[in-house]
């Protein structure tokens, strides 16, 4: 990729120079991600420290990963390690319809459910289960409790964990049987990544947001443009951003293959912090912040692949494909495959026009939507169904389109509810639903129907995602409330905002 | 589940030459709903092997002789990207796959598969496009991971694999049993790392 400025991409001669004048200060100049590694090593398992034993501080359990995972335990009759560093959350198959969530049988009828409430009991990890008060999609309850805290690693069996990032806290996702393996040793068998700088200078423009700065990333780089790579995000604009929106754009460098996301802590980060229920307090906290100041990556460490992006350059963004960098700003049209250099990329861009219905040419504001949804880990916090509600208030869904909030936790939709959002959302003709991961995957009744177009604040606009058949527009919440309202993709700059407030 | 151990296998390698074949397009979510691995083998590609009223689409080439029967796959870059679903692994598996040969994968899919003795090789783009080109006549391709060479009828292209890994692959071991060899080494490793942050403790 010739944006990456990447050192095997420099002369020779050069990358010998630039190698040995960093060679004497390596141990001195060290990234974020490296010391977070570091500092959880248990042992190398190969000479060159590329693959090691990794202490993992804490994972969130759901209902539909981790089944498998203890069933192995239980097969062997093995423990868990350390019962206390998990919490168990429902989120992804349960029905967001208040009348659903309400019949006492609905958890006990669901085979996953029933059986991760069994799991939770005998392993004796806590659980919110579809009941508890404090339930919610697991990556926007671990952060509200104040369970992510700077300099942690936590590993959990979905691969949005990335959005722990942004307080610095080492997030990744893994499979079934790393589920397991973690609970019975509290580690993992880990390959340490090659580290990537993303910086994003300057101050965006009013009417972008965190949503549109992940996803013109994702359109720059590529869908593997971050493979292998964990991901230190800097510069003036992220510095700006709220944690919320920290949280936005670490949750998608998934999407461009990162399987590790940091943003340095700073005082906004121990800000938020100080005011949720599970973080330190006190003596514990001074201690804390002693250590959470010093994580940060050393003037002068060496990072494998630099990227660079210019926020004053950002548009509100909207993908038009089936791969999250199928993307182009809202007031592009679609681009022509034929115009594509890379016969393998003209051909991916050809099927996913194919199965979206779209052609090249069409400007993307004129793209009919048939639903709307607000939602999901990636944008189900309070200032997404701020700026939400914002545009939303005074006006009315478009006729013929379906449009449903689902807030990120009970404890979002209660502080909503405080604020009268929900009134501004179900007066407009939104349905105002109760929290889990719903129209995001699909994995409970929201689903689309075949050929149906969504504009969605969701992270995956993969074929089917949304219910076999359907067509995925991601884009930020803001974007899907001023589509909810004009009935196809749209600007949301040109709509004059109605504070909520 | 006992894993099988990859020695030397010998099988058809169908081709899939597109980039980005994301979990959810390898075993889509209605596979999903079960608490065991049992009955994948039918999700995998689902929606690409099997039209709306459930009858095999012929044009899919994982339904067409003898791919039906592929023990490989040879694919585009970034395969497996998306969500973490192991499921994606067990259906290739129960498939009947035993290796998959990419220019690249995704890192959460490419761990699943070491874990459940499915051997993924980052190959070169050189060696993708021999084995595409193979794929095609439909004869079988033989890959050795003692030796770390995938043999053609066309010539031998080798392969690189993490020491660990491939001991792994070799001896179908369960990863936990081996790491819990370690367990005074990790309580140990414990005590002093919380003690040393009293507000994890």
């Amino acid at each position: 990729m010739q944006f990456l400025h990447n050192t095997a991409r420099f002369p020779p001669a050069i990358q010998t120079a630039r190698c040995v004048f960093f060679w004497g200060f390596m141990a001195a100049f060290t990234t974020l991600y490296d010391k977070l590694v570091d500092r959880h090593t248990v042992r190398s398992l190969d000479a060159e420290g590329r693959e090691l034993l990794l202490y993992v501080d804490r994972t969130v359990l759901n209902e539909y990963t981790s089944p498998q995972a203890f069933t192995g335990l239980r097969d062997a009759g093995r423990p868990v390690f350390r019962p206390a560093s998990a919490l168990g959350v429902i989120d992804h198959v349960n029905s967001t319809r208040p009348e659903r969530i309400s019949s006492p049988d609905a958890q006990s009828d669901d085979i996953q459910m029933a059986y991760f409430v069994r799991n939770c009991r005998d392993f004796g990890i806590e659980l919110f289960d579809l009941y508890h008060r404090q339930q919610g999609i697991e990556h926007v309850v671990m952060p509200e409790l104040g369970l992510v805290l700077p300099g942690l690693v936590i590993a959990a069996g979905d691969s949005h964990t990335t959005t722990y990032g942004a307080f610095g806290a080492l997030g990744f996702g893994i499979g079934t049987s790393d589920i397991e393996h973690f609970l019975a040793t509290q580690t993992l068998v880990y390959r340490r990544l090659r580290n990537m700088k993303l910086s994003v200078s300057g101050t965006l423009p009013t009417g972008v947001t965190a949503k549109d700065v992940i996803m013109a990333i994702i359109r720059k780089i590529g869908a593997d443009g971050a493979q292998g790579h964990a991901v230190e995000f800097t510069g003036s604009a992220i510095s700006a951003l709220s944690i919320e929106g920290r949280m936005t754009i670490c949750n998608m460098a998934v999407e461009c293959g990162a399987r590790g996301a940091l943003i340095a802590p700073d005082e906004k980060t121990f800000a938020y912090l100080a005011e949720k229920p599970r973080a330190p307090k006190g003596d514990a906290l001074k201690a804390a912040l002693e250590d959470w100041r010093a994580l940060r990556t050393d003037d002068g460490a060496a990072f494998d692949t630099c990227v660079e992006i210019n926020a004053s350059d950002i548009e509100p963004m909207v993908t038009w494909g089936t791969s999250p960098d199928q993307a182009a700003p809202i007031s592009d049209s679609i681009p022509d495959p034929g115009l594509e250099a890379s016969p393998a990329r003209r051909k991916d861009a050809e099927r996913a026009l194919g199965y979206m219905g779209l052609l090249p040419g069409t400007r993307l504001q004129d793209i009919r939507i048939d639903h709307a949804f607000i939602g999901s880990c990636t944008n189900a916090r309070m200032e997404d169904l701020r700026a939400a509600a914002a545009v939303v208030k005074g006006r009315k869904v478009a006729v013929g389109v379906d449009a449903i909030v689902v807030p990120g936790s009970r404890e979002v939709r209660r502080m909503a509810e405080a604020e009268g959002i929900d009134r501004i959302f179900r007066e407009a003709g939104f349905e105002w639903r109760e929290p889990g991961c719903s129209m995001c995957l699909a994995m409970n009744d929201d689903v689309i129907a075949p050929g149906k177009r969504c504009a969605s604040s969701t992270n995956r606009n993969f074929e089917g995602r949304q219910g076999a058949g359907s067509r995925t527009h991601l884009m930020s919440p803001a974007m899907v409330a001023a589509a909810a309202v004009s009935g196809h993709l749209c600007d949301v700059r040109k709509l004059e905002a109605h504070h909520a407030n | 589940m006992p894993i099988e151990p990859f020695e030397c296998v010998s099988g058809f390698i169908a081709a899939l030459p597109a980039a980005n074949i994301d979990t959810d397009i390898i075993m889509p979510k209605t596979f999903l709903k079960g608490i065991d691995r049992s009955g994948l083998e039918k999700g995998l590609f689902h929606d690409l092997r099997f039209d709306e009223q459930g009858a095999p689409r012929q044009e899919f080439v994982l339904n067409q002789s003898p791919w039906a029967n592929a023990a490989f796959l040879v694919t585009g870059g970034n395969f497996g990207c998306g969500s973490s679903r192991e499921h994606a692994v067990w259906g290739l598996r129960q498939f009947g796959i035993r290796a998959i040969i990419a220019p690249s994968f995704a890192g959460i899919f490419f761990d699943n598969c070491a874990r459940n003795g499915l051997l993924a090789i980052e190959a070169e783009n050189e060696t993708v496009r021999m084995l595409t080109e193979q794929a095609a006549s439909g004869t079988k391709i033989t890959i050795d991971l003692e030796t770390q060479t995938i043999e053609t009828e066309h010539g031998a292209a080798g392969f690189e694999i993490s020491e660990r890994r491939k001991f792994m692959l070799q001896k179908g071991l369960d990863a936990v049993g081996m790491t819990l060899q370690w367990r005074n080494e990790i309580e140990a490793f414990q005590t002093r790392y919380l003690g040393a942050r009293a507000w994890l403790a």
